[in-house]
């Protein structure tokens, strides 16, 4: 089956972020990056789905700057066929523009599957999967943790809050990926030396007009220090009074 | 004069918390901006009209019914080809960031060409733009953002607006759906619903959550019967618990599952790994149960108890249900 999987390259959550002098942004320095959390899921599932039927292409495809070649390198080295780069100086905080230069990509590539992370770790929106879907008219499922093809229509599970919805479609169809569906692999050191010599396209990024801009950047409000109460049960009735007399929460 | 569109969103036939906060939230910004029109339009089965006073109770000039039998679930196909539709016109769309949300707002920013800002905290107007707070890095940074000329959609974080009646006279409509939900591609074929009743983690004013410090699922039960004793709280539970399916994945609060912000969050057996704050700093107060004085949820929590949870939990459960007595 043909798959594109869309993926984003963002810093390693783990890292102690600082703000950069613009205040609009963090600053890069020392970061490491990596292939956005859902996005490798997402990858992961489209590796699957090819290897079950024996057959398939997958193409990952990244916008950004020159730097996400290593993203796509990284998921070449997974074990997707194809890697496009949609070049752009830095990726635009509007993600209807960002859907719009993917859909742009997307639109005669002939894919049966196209597979987006449900949101990217760094801007956590999560809007560029379903608007790619809407601007090609191809159906979407949201969020899904369980994804199974069969010919051309396919099965999905989604959480809802409290609830699990199942749910069918035909295929061509956009899935946006949540945790939970499968394990993203590591490359194998066979898979890094192929990944060299696999294909990397690089076109422009057609963005289009971009409306969401970031005003500033900052670390959360601190939560004022809070205190031990005591050890051991013990301490319950002290917490107990606290919560009902200081944080009147009960 | 900003008028504004709000998804209230329902489940099952009935109106969601979110719903009334994501009103709130209109009426405070079309009132802060000189006194805009709020219409509030909700999706659900034949009958829904007459469930819907609460939404003109809480600011809504206008409140309108899409009824249709399939709206027993949502339809994103056919849902947000109705809101598009109802929307033309409006400045600004406003949903609650929900699942559902995740699925129609994305759609509508398409139909309309307009920009969306998703999850929002804060939301503020500012001339023909919007301008909002937003989570991001995993909620280890804030971001101002700035989104414009309108029309722009936005997401309201659940619990972000605690829920105000301002009451409106009520002006009620009933609607069909612009589109056939029938003819939607994309096919509901079962619901699972992981206990009957259970408060959603989105909604809960409590949430009491598990970690590995419960030492083996059977333990669960513990946080279970101090959820039961505040009787309006939802469980929770880390990532680690849920890799090792102790709970399901859907409990799981921290980066890359629920993000909450309850009034009370009893962190019972979590450290207070990264992953897991990212889900639950913003919480209004967070009380902590753990073994380790160093864990690094002391760090964010109000209170403290220094303890083997398998001790402590009855206790403060017992407390809890001896409390709530007296009210």
């Amino acid at each position: 089956m043909k798959i594109a999987v869309c993926i984003k390259r963002v810093p390693d959550m783990e890292s102690r972020f600082k703000i950069a002098a613009s205040g609009t942004a963090i600053d890069e320095t020392g970061l490491k990056y990596d292939i956005s959390d859902f996005d490798a899921y997402a990858v992961e599932v489209a590796l699957q789905i090819n290897e079950k039927a024996g057959a398939g292409e997958t193409t990952v495809i990244c916008l950004g700057p020159d730097a996400v070649q290593e993203t796509i390198r990284k998921a070449l080295s997974m074990g997707a066929e194809k890697g496009v780069q949609l070049r752009a100086d830095a990726v635009p905080a509007d993600s209807l523009a960002i859907a719009r230069a993917l859909a742009a990509e997307l639109k005669d590539g002939g894919y049966e599957l196209i597979l987006f992370g449900k949101h990217a770790l760094d801007t956590m929106t999560g809007g560029a999967g379903t608007m790619a879907a809407e601007l090609l008219g191809l159906p979407c499922l949201t969020a899904a943790s369980r994804l199974e093809v069969t010919g051309a229509r396919a099965t999905a599970r989604r959480e809802l809050e409290g609830a699990a919805e199942l749910l069918e479609f035909p295929l061509p169809a956009v899935v946006t990926i949540d945790e939970g569906i499968a394990r993203p692999r590591y490359p194998s050191l066979k898979g890094i030396m192929a990944a060299k010599k696999k294909p990397l396209d690089v076109k422009p990024a057609q963005l289009g007009s971009v409306r969401v801009s970031v005003e500033k950047m900052e670390l959360p409000a601190e939560r004022p220090p809070g205190r031990i109460v005591g050890t051991g049960p013990d301490a319950v009735p002290e917490l107990v009074r606290l919560l009902q007399t200081e944080a009147k929460v009960l | 004069m900003p008028n504004i569109l709000v998804v209230a969103e329902t489940r099952g036939g009935e109106l969601r918390k979110v719903a009334l906060e994501a009103v709130t939230a209109a009426r405070a910004l079309a009132d802060a901006a000189g006194g805009g029109e709020v219409h509030a339009l909700a999706f659900g089965p034949p009958g829904l009209a007459g469930k819907l006073g609460p939404l003109a109770a809480h600011g809504a000039d206008r409140v309108i019914a899409c009824e249709h039998a399939a709206y027993a679930r949502a339809d994103g196909e056919s849902m947000s080809a109705t809101i598009a539709l109802r929307a033309a016109g409006f400045p600004l769309v406003l949903f609650s960031a929900t699942a559902q949300a995740r699925d129609l707002a994305p759609r509508v920013c398409v139909k309309l060409d307009a920009p969306l800002l998703s999850d929002c905290l804060t939301v503020a107007l500012s001339g023909q733009s919007v301008v909002a707070t937003h989570s991001t890095y995993t909620a280890k940074l804030v971001a101002t953002l700035k989104a414009g000329p309108m029309p722009v959609v936005v997401s309201v974080r659940p619990s972000a607006v605690t829920p105000a009646e301002k009451a409106r006279p009520l002006s009620a409509e009933t609607i069909a759906p612009a589109a056939d939900p029938a003819a939607s591609r994309v096919k509901v074929t079962d619901v699972v619903t992981s206990g009957g009743g259970k408060i959603d983690l989105g909604e809960a004013p409590v949430i009491v959550s598990g970690g590995r410090g419960l030492k083996e699922k059977a333990n669960f039960k513990l946080v279970e019967e101090l959820a039961g004793a505040f009787g309006n709280a939802a469980v929770g539970a880390t990532r680690a618990v849920t890799d090792d399916g102790w709970r399901p994945h859907e409990d799981q609060i921290g980066q890359t599952g629920r993000l909450v912000s309850p009034d009370l969050y009893v962190a019972v057996g979590i450290s207070g790994a990264i992953q897991h704050l990212a889900g639950m700093r913003t919480s209004r107060t967070i009380v902590a149960i753990n073994k380790d004085p160093e864990a690094p949820i002391f760090k964010v929590a109000d209170y403290g108890i220094v303890g083997d949870a398998l001790e402590v939990v009855p206790a403060l459960t017992a407390a809890v249900r001896e409390a709530k007595k007296g009210h």
